[in-house]
């Protein structure tokens, strides 16, 4: 078989790779090449260079080391039984491929997973040789995000954490049961405690900046760790998924957990569902994941008057939750506390920050919460000004309905 | 009226000097003419009288830093009537000196309208930039790029384009002025056109072939990458000849990837079988294979929150046990009983009791760490008696194979995974017990609970009577000694 073109095995290894969400670039270090002459910055936020049809930003070069596979997960398209073409790059070829894009300014670095071949310790380490090449011998300051292969050595870790600004671990399915059904060579478990691993090279990396202990603080994945939950795949809630991103998000100490609308696949498992990928479910999640990071609600908040453990997919869950919550409305803009401003449909962190400091200066009418918020229509119900009051708005039994899109008019056929 | 003229476009300095003079002076905003180079601004500007000489009455003009950070940016934005603007709010500024933040200052408005957007052009020159390879030049790349910005931000965005591409010379060229990067120095020209550009680079081929994999056609978005990559930017950008292509397919992409029948597995599956064998057999003889089987344990549902099983710690023929409650947060991540807070004070007790933590084996009554998420922490929850006597399975095991001659117990679980039923602490506190096994047992508090106590006093004597318990186990394990010596010295009679 004659060895195929770069070219060939980049569309191969690049659409192998577009099941992952996570595109971040940021949370790191601030870096930059004055010292050492080579190329690549980072700092704060990433950039996103270029955005696809999907409208997902590309930020990394998101790319496969190989989508050969010796594991046999049914949700994914590089599972060993499927029949998709393989590929496979060697270590400098994916080390040449990140610098020529890179210098062109079409990418913030490089994400570099890997289907599992031969064992997780070999293919470990071939990531880690990329990232070290271009690091130790190109110098590369851009940003390097690493998959974590959960079974590998802990020192492979270790090294990777070295180099890299972030790794992740994906989940994938939220909970054992379905684990054990789509996935049987994977298991939580071994997930978690390679998270821990992770979170404790972070932690100790933050203890060293603290004390100051050491002139040098141990390197370890500056931009921290994520990981993915697959939406749809099998019959986990709403409520299972959220629950679970909790529990990561608090022992792990996670940047990021990334929610993946299950995407029908080529040669797809015979025990999955064929579906279009619940994009609106997915947004509802990532909604639902910020309240409970910045807006200070607790899953059950979110969960309390769902019955099905399923979010309302029409209007957003800070809305639903208000809409059963009424007795707590109208907030009044210009004496309530920040925490209860961020329960307002409609007010974001930013919107709560200007409002807090509009109102040092004057007494807010609603013009003025008008000019700070892009548009009045989620929040005016819920709110109290010097000059408006919402009055009976809030015993209306159908407020819902007002929330809701317009209807629209199909077309006669 | 009063002429004030400025080196360029984008001289800043030029107006901070004449702006500061002016309003030292409190001359109005509207008395003021702004332009840029010596022409005339209007038709019926006369000559600028001179500024009177009340230098008696000239006050200190002061700003926020704030201010000067977007003043200097709001510099390069395209609107004719950026300096007035921004003399305007200087003015503000001196009556009050938070007007930035007020919501009814029109200038302020102003100012933080036109910061956004200049930050929002620079940011998509930072990202929009596309360099083409046109040589090498002494062992370096040589790059160019096309870039067309919506305001003047060439100066303010060059610092970041050397900070990044340190290593390689590259221009950038753009209508209204071209910057210039050769490893040493940062130079910047007069303004260029598209033609400059040379047309080549083979890299491209491979980075639209990436643009066009990368894209999920069953996540279809096309307003999403419309609001962050407007069509303007397009003709600049290589791999944006693909978006209407790639659009048009989408549909049939999808459509094929929804009407086609799953596969059955394919025949590699079967050879793969042998490479996962089955776990190996358990081995509860020894204590490294009792830690082995237990950290596969799912007896209880703990097991599915928490990272991994933590067993106890310390040498296999320890004489003194000392039994915990369950790994807390810090101990679920190291995967070592004792390593958090409550076990720094255990360390402490430990040595002001005279004894050696090193030489106990270490150990708790639940395995797992239970929990529920709050805000960004695990809370500790108490495990229920049902998770106790589960885990005893592991703990008698331990105790088994340890042998100890001393028991420890922190705290009312551990009692009960020693006893298997419920015992009051305040029972067996203090008196020691005959366990049966050959090991006695003394029964203490756990440490946490003098973390909890919020009375200093009180929490000073409730460690104090620790320290007396632990000691009583150390006095007790040399009697032991003592007696094992004495067994042997009779032996060897």
């Amino acid at each position: 078989m004659a060895k195929k073109s770069l070219i060939d095995r980049l569309a191969i290894l690049a659409d192998a790779a577009k099941y992952d969400a996570s595109c971040a670039s940021s949370g790191s270090v601030k870096r930059n090449s004055m010292k050492t002459g080579g190329v690549g910055s980072t700092g704060g936020t990433g950039i996103c260079h270029a955005y696809a049809p999907d409208g997902r930003c590309i930020s990394l070069l998101k790319i496969l080391m190989t989508n050969f596979c010796i594991y046999d997960c049914r949700y994914c398209v590089n599972r060993v039984s499927s029949n998709v073409e393989r590929a496979r790059f060697s270590v400098d070829e994916i080390v040449q491929l990140t610098l020529d894009f890179y210098k062109r300014n079409y990418i913030e670095g490089l994400f570099l997973s890997s289907g599992i071949i031969r064992s997780s310790n070999y293919t470990m380490e071939q990531m880690v040789e990329v990232a070290r090449k271009l690091r130790e011998d190109h110098h590369f300051g851009g940003y390097i995000h690493l998959k974590s292969i959960p079974e590998a050595d802990p020192a492979l870790i270790e090294q990777a954490g070295l180099h890299a600004d972030r790794l992740s671990i994906n989940i994938e399915l939220p909970k054992e049961t379905s684990l054990k059904a789509y996935a049987p060579e994977k298991s939580g478990a071994v997930i978690r405690t390679a998270m821990a691993s992770v979170r404790k090279g972070i932690d100790d990396r933050r203890t060293d900046i603290k004390e100051r202990a050491k002139a040098r603080p141990k390197k370890f994945a500056p931009g921290g760790q994520s990981t993915q939950m697959i939406v749809g795949a099998d019959a986990s809630s709403d409520r299972d998924i959220i629950s679970t991103s909790a529990t990561l998000y608090t022992g792990y100490k996670l940047r990021r957990v990334y929610y993946s609308a299950f995407s029908p696949i080529q040669d797809s498992s015979a025990d999955l569902p064929i579906i279009r990928p619940p994009l609106m479910r997915e947004h509802r999640l990532y909604q639902a994941d910020w309240l409970m990071r910045f807006y200070g609600f607790e899953q059950e908040e979110i969960f309390e008057a769902r019955r099905d453990g399923m979010l309302d997919l029409e209007i957003d869950p800070k809305l639903a939750w208000a809409l059963e919550r009424r007795e707590r409305f109208p907030v009044d803009v210009n004496r309530a506390s920040r925490e209860d401003l961020l329960r307002v449909p409609g007010f974001g962190t930013k919107t709560v920050n200007r409002i807090l400091t509009a109102r040092r200066h004057t007494h807010l009418r609603l013009e003025h919460v008008g000019k700070i918020v892009r548009s009045l229509k989620a929040s005016r119900d819920f709110i109290q000004t010097i000059d408006w009051h919402p009055a009976r708005t809030l015993d209306i039994t159908d407020l819902r309905s007002r929330f809701l899109p317009k209807p629209v008019q199909l077309e006669l056929l | 009226m009063y002429r004030a003229s400025l080196a360029s476009p984008v001289d800043f300095e030029g107006w901070r000097t004449q702006a500061r003079r002016f309003a030292s002076l409190r001359i109005p905003p509207a008395d003021i003419i702004w332009q840029v180079g010596e022409e005339k601004a209007d038709l019926f500007a006369e000559d600028s009288p001179a500024l009177p000489s009340r230098a008696a009455e000239a006050r200190v003009v002061k700003v926020p830093k704030a201010f000067m950070q977007m003043a200097e940016r709001a510099i390069c934005h395209r609107d004719p009537q950026r300096f007035a603007w921004l003399y305007q709010l200087l003015i503000d500024l001196q009556a009050n000196a938070s007007a930035l933040s007020d919501p009814l200052n029109e200038a302020a408005g102003w100012l933080k309208a036109a910061d956004a957007q200049i930050r929002r052009d620079a940011h998509k020159m930072r990202a929009f930039v596309r360099f083409r390879k046109v040589a090498e030049r002494d062992g370096r790349d040589v790059f160019m790029s096309w870039f067309e910005p919506d305001h003047r931000i060439v100066r303010h965005v060059a610092p970041f384009f050397v900070q990044r591409f340190t290593g390689m010379d590259w221009t950038i060229l753009t209508p209204d002025a071209c910057a210039s990067w050769d490893g040493k120095s940062l130079t910047f020209a007069p303004g260029a056109d598209r033609s400059q550009l040379p047309g080549e680079d083979a890299i491209e081929d491979q980075w639209k072939t990436y643009y066009a994999s990368i894209f999920n056609p069953a996540r279809l978005k096309v307003g999403a990458m419309m609001s962050e990559m407007p069509a303007k930017y397009w003709k600049n950008l290589p791999e944006a000849e693909l978006i209407p292509g790639l659009i048009r397919q989408a549909g049939e992409r999808e459509g094929k990837l929804l009407a086609e029948p799953s596969t059955p597995s394919n025949i590699r599956t079967s050879r793969m079988g042998n490479f996962f064998a089955d776990a190996p057999e358990e081995d509860l003889s020894t204590l490294e294979g009792a830690r082995e089987a237990a950290s596969q344990c799912q007896r209880c549902a703990l097991h599915a929150c928490a990272s991994q099983t933590v067993f106890g710690e310390g040498p296999s023929d320890a004489r003194l046990m000392i039994i915990g409650e369950q790994p807390g947060d810090m101990e679920d991540i190291a995967g070592k009983p004792f390593v958090g807070p409550a076990g720094q004070l255990l360390d402490k007790a430990f040595e002001a009791a005279g004894l050696d933590r090193r030489k106990a084996y270490v150990t708790n009554a639940v395995k797992h760490f239970k929990f529920t998420p709050r805000g960004k922490r695990r809370m500790h929850q108490k495990p229920n008696a049902g998770e106790i006597d589960t885990c005893r399975f592991w703990l008698d095991l331990e105790r088994s194979l340890v042998k100890p001659d001393i028991i420890v117990t922190l705290g009312a679980s551990a009692l009960r995974g020693v006893f298997g039923k419920a015992a009051a602490l305040k029972d067996h506190r203090g008196a020691f017990s005959d366990l049966g096994t050959g090991a006695r047992l003394i029964a203490t508090i756990h440490p946490s609970y003098l973390l909890r106590l919020p009375d200093r006093a009180r929490a000073a004597a409730e460690y104090e009577k620790f320290v007396t318990d632990l000691a009583r186990a150390r006095s007790l394990l040399d009697v032991a000694q003592h007696s094992v010596a004495r067994l042997r010295a009779e032996r060897s009679k």
